[in-house]
């Protein structure tokens, strides 16, 4: 395994293309070192992106929007007041990843590109509407996070492209977000279903926008337009409630696996959606939840 | 497979090794520096057993390359005590019998002395799931929870 | 044996609780556990294995793992000693795989290598052909007559004619006329119950140190839970006398019975003596949940009978275990210890024991007990809830004391199973209120608890400390337990008795620590030998009086005259008897060795609450009393903390915690991330009550506590997420997909 450290991304996509083999981009490591040691995956080169510039930094944009850095952890992204004020979802969605220590070194990117089904942050990410830049050797373009994972484990990032930015869009007023998993434990464990849920509302609650992502229960994290059109120019009553869970349930296309059965997932998954949209909803009429 | 050299400090110490790539911080600190107070007990991130600091922040030796140690500042269990004077965590953890068998204490040490620091007055709920990475399987928690709650108590009021 | 010297009340030590001797140790990372051994010269040892549930080995080719630089030995079966017989040879057969590959995971081949990378790129390079072989890992489809047969050799004579081979042995007891008693009954309730396999999960896994040379002698350092039956193995497994391999045990990251036998020990020596180097091995997790010891999973029907008063008429049992693919699942314990608490007229259980294609299952504390009370004392709620009596009522009315004739035999000594119901019934929690979705649940349950073999020396130093010497690795604080009796008896302070786990050579054998019995037994032969000491202090005392030995009594830490006429002399403190002991007869040591037979059973009874959420099935425990018999507790604090790591074992084994294999035959979660141990935000705190009922088997009344500590909580959980649930929960684990299929298959009957 040859190891690199380049300091621009640049260099990162010019040594990630001209190498053979296996190559894994080195932020955080959760996933990496694990693959490495239990033989999963020993990557012929890996390129740690740590020591290019700015990779740590939490930045707000002019539009009032934000730039995670690839390789800013969980736990720098839970001390970071401002961003958790405007997008509290996804930060507990990136905050519910593995124990305190796992969250001093997992990435936003890291577990996008680790292409899991059950990745906590991307369905949040994809209900907020996030995209990353990729920089490969044409130059860097802008790819909405929906479209990076193809199937569990994969990308569609190719050869010699690399992420070297999350792009969080701007909250923008009565809006709010919200995600949850179900796991068996308390902490450390993956998804058995995740859902995400972003809302904006008009000034007399009224639901206007809405995206919902699931997790865990198809190849890949799934956008459920149906489920936010549930839920679309509404206040959440009941009736908008269970359009959503049903809606949330029948987009599930799960396995039935170690972690949880077919049925169970469905089911939760409405549950979820349920329970995930009152939190959106009472984060966009300015409820401190 | 050519080793590469590094340099970083551990325990306040400056230290330099050569490693081969697929190393991990653990391996370095046990096979190459003499420090076996960090245990492997899953190697995969899951028990806290291998927990130490880096630059302050709580991580899991075995899930960070001895590569990657470069010009870091790295604390492990062995460097808690100050000469002969343990930290109140293990003094704590002693008097409340917060072990039985002792394999996953260095690393709950190492996370709790990582808590009390940014948070010196945590609830119970906090400690739990601030701990929730570090397993044991002899105590059930209980008298672990009550010597991080204890300790934190005593260095509130000796502050 | 007898115990004339017994002492309940008045201790000076003993019922304290001061900091462990190895404390400073354990809190600085300065404690030498199994992995932690380094030697000059020394190889990394890693291990191949089989990727296949059930397979012949038709070749083994190791000539590319050889040829790469910094290999130093590879070895495979034909490394190991030939012509075993009984339990070493399926230790044997389990260490390293013979012609078939019985489960995945299994070894078959392993590397010395001069770092654990290479030796790990080395195991890559085997190339090991398989003529793969049908499978099967469940235990009733193992006993079914179109099952895979594993080994036609292995079923004893005890397995009645008619059943499939992989039936190896049959367990069938009881007495009474069990069918007489249900139609006495007014209520009978028959239920099937299914566990699955749970690991003993120790932090630790398995590791170990090894040098042996061609002339036969060795040294090994492991983390065992018992190093001289480490030695007996090993040095039958590779050839060499029991004598010349010298087993030091590390300190031990948990064990819980499933370091009571050996992994990779055997391996490490016969790549040690290949190479002529030390060789250290250590096992990774995946490799700890694929190859080592978990426990058996099950398949029990039990039947009882109860009276509209609570009385139980009959009880009926059958336990089906299959323990991996050798004999040994402990279900003759399963069905010795199901009804134990209860005084039966009629009773019958009848276990089998199965094999499959998993690995070797090892003790588990209070093995096969746990999931015996889970079935057994969820047939009594579901009777106590039909008959609407109170579940403790219902146990007291029932519960086996002191003269009981046992459902296994024998006539129970005095016991305490009582007075934990009284205590459990008397405590805040059996009648704090519930909130909405909580359920609350109670049990008992009971272990034998275990003697065994003891030796135990301690020598006096001329300043007046002590050195004791015992056999049985500390695995949770047992210096302290034996330094509080030895002082206890010396009357010295605890402090200054330095207490070390012996090696093989330098003690007389030592039993395993399991069968709860460190404290009892150990600490039966700490207080014999210390007593032994004490009389030899007295003599020399005597001597320098000029008085009958018989004339010297030992009190608080110094030989007395026994009386006006014995003689008027001042106390002789034991320091200023060993100042001079080179010249007034020689060094003064105590010894101890014997076979301690009256362990002292123990039960305890377990208060839960838990709350279900009906939505997802998902279980939270939030409310947990453990009430359990010491007999005497030593050391209180070590006692509560048995008492609160038992339930919490308990509680990730109702929950979550389960071995899941594939269609393949392969294990699934092998890793901590989906074998679900609790984490300590599942957990409440978890209060203890400490009932002392003395044994009258130990001098001061010591009960092992280690054990019982997991048999409640199974079903004491059990019961509670079926009262909070409304449905009856028969599967263990209780995890959300299996409580959410029995809410929805509820409310479609309903």
């Amino acid at each position: 395994m040859q190891y690199h450290s380049p300091t621009s991304f640049e260099d990162a996509a010019a040594l990630a293309a001209e190498a053979t083999g296996v190559t894994r981009f080195l932020a955080g490591g959760t996933d990496v070192l694990v693959q490495l040691r239990a033989d999963i995956t020993t990557p012929d080169t890996l390129i740690d992106i740590k020591k290019i510039p700015n990779v740590q930094a939490i930045s707000r944009s002019d539009d009032g929007g934000w730039t995670i850095g690839v390789a800013v952890s969980g736990a720098e992204m839970r001390e970071h007041k401002e961003l958790g004020q405007d997008w509290p979802g996804l930060v507990e969605a990136m905050d519910l990843i593995g124990s305190t220590q796992v969250q001093g070194r997992a990435t936003l990117v890291g577990n996008l590109c680790n292409g899991s089904p059950a990745a906590d942050s991307v369905p949040a990410m994809v209900a907020a509407g996030a995209s990353v830049s990729v920089t490969g050797p044409q130059g860097t373009r802008q790819v909405p996070v929906a479209d990076i994972p193809v199937s569990p484990g994969r990308t569609s990032l190719v050869q010699g492209e690399v992420i070297s930015a999350v792009h969080i869009p701007a909250r923008g007023s009565n809006a709010g977000d919200a995600y949850l998993r179900f796991i068996p434990r308390t902490e450390m464990d993956i998804a058995v279903v995740g859902c995400a849920i972003n809302v904006e509302l008009d000034s007399n609650g009224i639901i206007t926008q809405a995206r919902v992502s699931l997790g865990a229960v198809a190849p890949t994290v799934l956008l459920v337009p149906e489920a936010a059109d549930a839920i679309i120019g509404s206040a959440l009553d009941d009736g908008a409630l269970d359009k959503l869970a049903k809606a949330a349930s029948a987009a599930c296309n799960p396995i039935s696996d170690k972690r949880g059965t077919v049925e169970f997932r469905t089911h939760v998954a409405g549950v979820l959606a349920k329970r995930a949209a009152k939190i959106a909803y009472a984060r966009a009429q300015g409820e401190n939840t | 497979m050519k080793k590469i050299h590094v340099s970083t400090t551990v325990n306040g110490e400056n230290v330099e090794y050569l490693c081969d790539p697929r190393e991990t911080v653990l391996d370095v600190l046990r096979d190459r520096l003499n420090l076996t107070g960090a245990k492997e007990g899953c190697g995969t991130g899951d028990c806290g057993a291998c927990s130490v600091t880096v630059d302050d922040r709580l991580v899991c030796s075995c899930l960070m390359l001895g590569v990657e140690a470069e010009g870091k500042n790295i604390a492990t269990v062995e460097g808690m005590a100050t000469g002969e004077k343990l930290h109140p965590l293990q003094k704590k953890f002693i008097e409340y019998a917060a072990l039985q068998c002792g394999i996953c204490t260095p690393g709950i040490l190492v996370a709790a002395k990582s808590l009390l620091e940014k948070n010196p007055d945590p609830t119970e709920t906090e400690v739990r799931y601030w701990l929730a990475g570090n397993l044991c399987r002899c105590t059930g928690y209980d008298k672990i929870i009550r010597a991080v709650m204890d300790t934190a108590a005593d260095m509130r009021e000796a502050s | 044996m007898a115990l004339d010297d017994r002492k309940t009340t008045d201790f000076k030590f003993v019922g304290t609780r001061p900091d462990r001797p190895d404390g400073l140790d354990k809190v600085t990372g300065r404690a030498l556990f199994g992995a932690d051994a380094y030697a000059p010269g020394m190889l990394h040892g890693a291990i191949v294995r089989s990727p296949h549930a059930h397979a012949r080995i038709v070749r083994i080719d190791t000539s590319k793992a050889e040829a790469l630089d910094g290999v130093k030995a590879v070895v495979t079966r034909a490394d190991f000693a030939k012509g075993l017989s009984g339990e070493f040879s399926f230790v044997l057969e389990n260490v390293m795989a013979g012609e078939k590959a019985l489960y995945d995971g299994h070894a078959v081949a392993a590397i010395a290598a001069s770092s654990a990378l290479i030796a790990r790129d080395a195991v890559k390079l085997v190339e090991v052909e398989y003529e793969i072989l049908p499978h099967v890992t469940d235990v009733d489809a193992a006993m079914a007559q179109d099952a895979p047969v594993l080994n036609a050799s292995y079923a004893d004579a005890s397995v009645p004619a008619g059943h499939h081979p992989n039936v190896v042995r049959y367990h069938d007891s009881g007495h009474g006329d069990v069918e007489a008693g249900f139609a006495e009954a007014d209520l009978v309730i028959e239920d099937s119950f299914k566990t699955e396999a749970t690991h003993q999960g120790y932090i630790e896994p398995h590791a170990c140190l090894a040098t042996l040379g061609a002339d036969g002698k060795g040294e090994l350092w492991c983390s065992t839970q018992g190093h001289w039956i480490a030695q007996k193995t090993c040095a039958a497994l590779v050839g060499i006398e029991t004598s010349q391999l010298r087993v030091t045990a590390s300190e031990i990251g948990g064990g819980f019975g499933g370091k009571t036998t050996v992994f990779v020990e055997p391996v490490a020596l016969a790549l040690s003596r290949k190479a002529n180097r030390p060789v250290k091995v250590v096992m990774n997790r995946s490799e700890v949940f694929r190859a080592t010891g978990p426990t058996s999973s099950t398949s029990m029907d039990i039947r009882i009978g109860m009276k509209k008063d609570g009385t139980i008429t009959a009880a009926e049992g059958i336990y089906r275990l299959q323990g991996g693919a050798f004999p040994g699942a402990p279900m003759e314990f399963s069905a010795m210890c199901g009804f134990a608490p209860y005084a039966l007229e009629n009773v019958r259980q009848v276990g089998y024991d199965v094999i499959s294609n998993r690995p070797k299952q090892a003790a588990y504390r209070a093995p096969g007990a746990p999931m015996a009370s889970f079935a057994v004392e969820s047939v009594i709620d579901e009777l106590c809830n039909k008959l609407g009596l109170d579940p403790i009522d219902t146990r007291l009315k029932n519960a086996s004391r002191e003269g009981t004739k046992a459902s296994y035999g024998p006539r129970f000594a005095r016991i305490g199973l009582v007075e934990t119901l009284e205590a459990a019934k008397a405590h805040p929690h059996y009648s704090a209120p519930l909130e909405p979705g909580q359920g609350r649940g109670v049990s008992c349950g009971f272990w034998f608890n275990h003697g065994g073999e003891t030796s135990v020396s301690m020598s006096l130093s001329e300043d007046g400390t002590c050195q004791l010497a015992v056999g049985t690795p500390d695995i949770g604080g047992s210096r302290a337990s034996m330094a509080l009796m030895a002082a206890e008896v010396l009357g010295i302070p605890y402090e200054n008795i330095r207490v070390t786990i012996a090696d093989t050579a330098t003690l007389g054998y030592n039993d395993v620590s399991h069968g709860s019995r460190v404290t009892y037994a150990s600490g039966l032969a700490t207080i014999k030998a210390a007593q032994d000491a004490v009389a030899k202090l007295s003599k020399r005392a005597a001597a320098k009086w000029g008085i009958p030995e018989d004339a010297v009594y030992w009190e608080d830490g110094c030989a007395k005259p026994s009386g006006a006429n014995a003689g008027n002399f001042d106390p002789l403190p034991l320091a200023d008897i060993t100042q001079n002991m080179g010249a007034t007869g020689g060094p003064i040591s105590g010894h101890f060795e014997a076979t301690p037979e009256g362990a002292g059973v123990s039960f305890g009874t377990h208060i839960v609450d838990a709350e279900v959420d009906p939505e997802t099935g998902k279980t939270a425990v939030v409310r947990y009393t453990v009430i359990q018999d010491a007999g005497k507790a030593i050391h209180p604090t070590y006692v509560e903390g048995q008492f609160q790591g038992g339930a919490a074992q308990g509680i990730g084994w109702a929950l979550n915690e389960e071995y899941v294999y594939g269609e393949d035959g392969r294990l699934q979660n092998s890793i901590f991330l989906d074998y679900r141990v609790p984490v300590a935000s599942d957990l409440p705190m978890i209060d203890t009550v400490i009932v002392e009922v003395p044994n009258p088997g130990h001098p001061y009344g010591v009960r092992g506590v280690g054990e019982t500590g997991i048999v409640p909580p199974l079903a004491a959980i059990a019961n509670a997420v079926s009262a909070a649930a409304g449905v009856r929960l028969r599967h263990l684990p209780m995890s959300p997909p299996r409580i959410l299929a029995a809410l929805k298959a509820k409310a479609h009957e309903g």
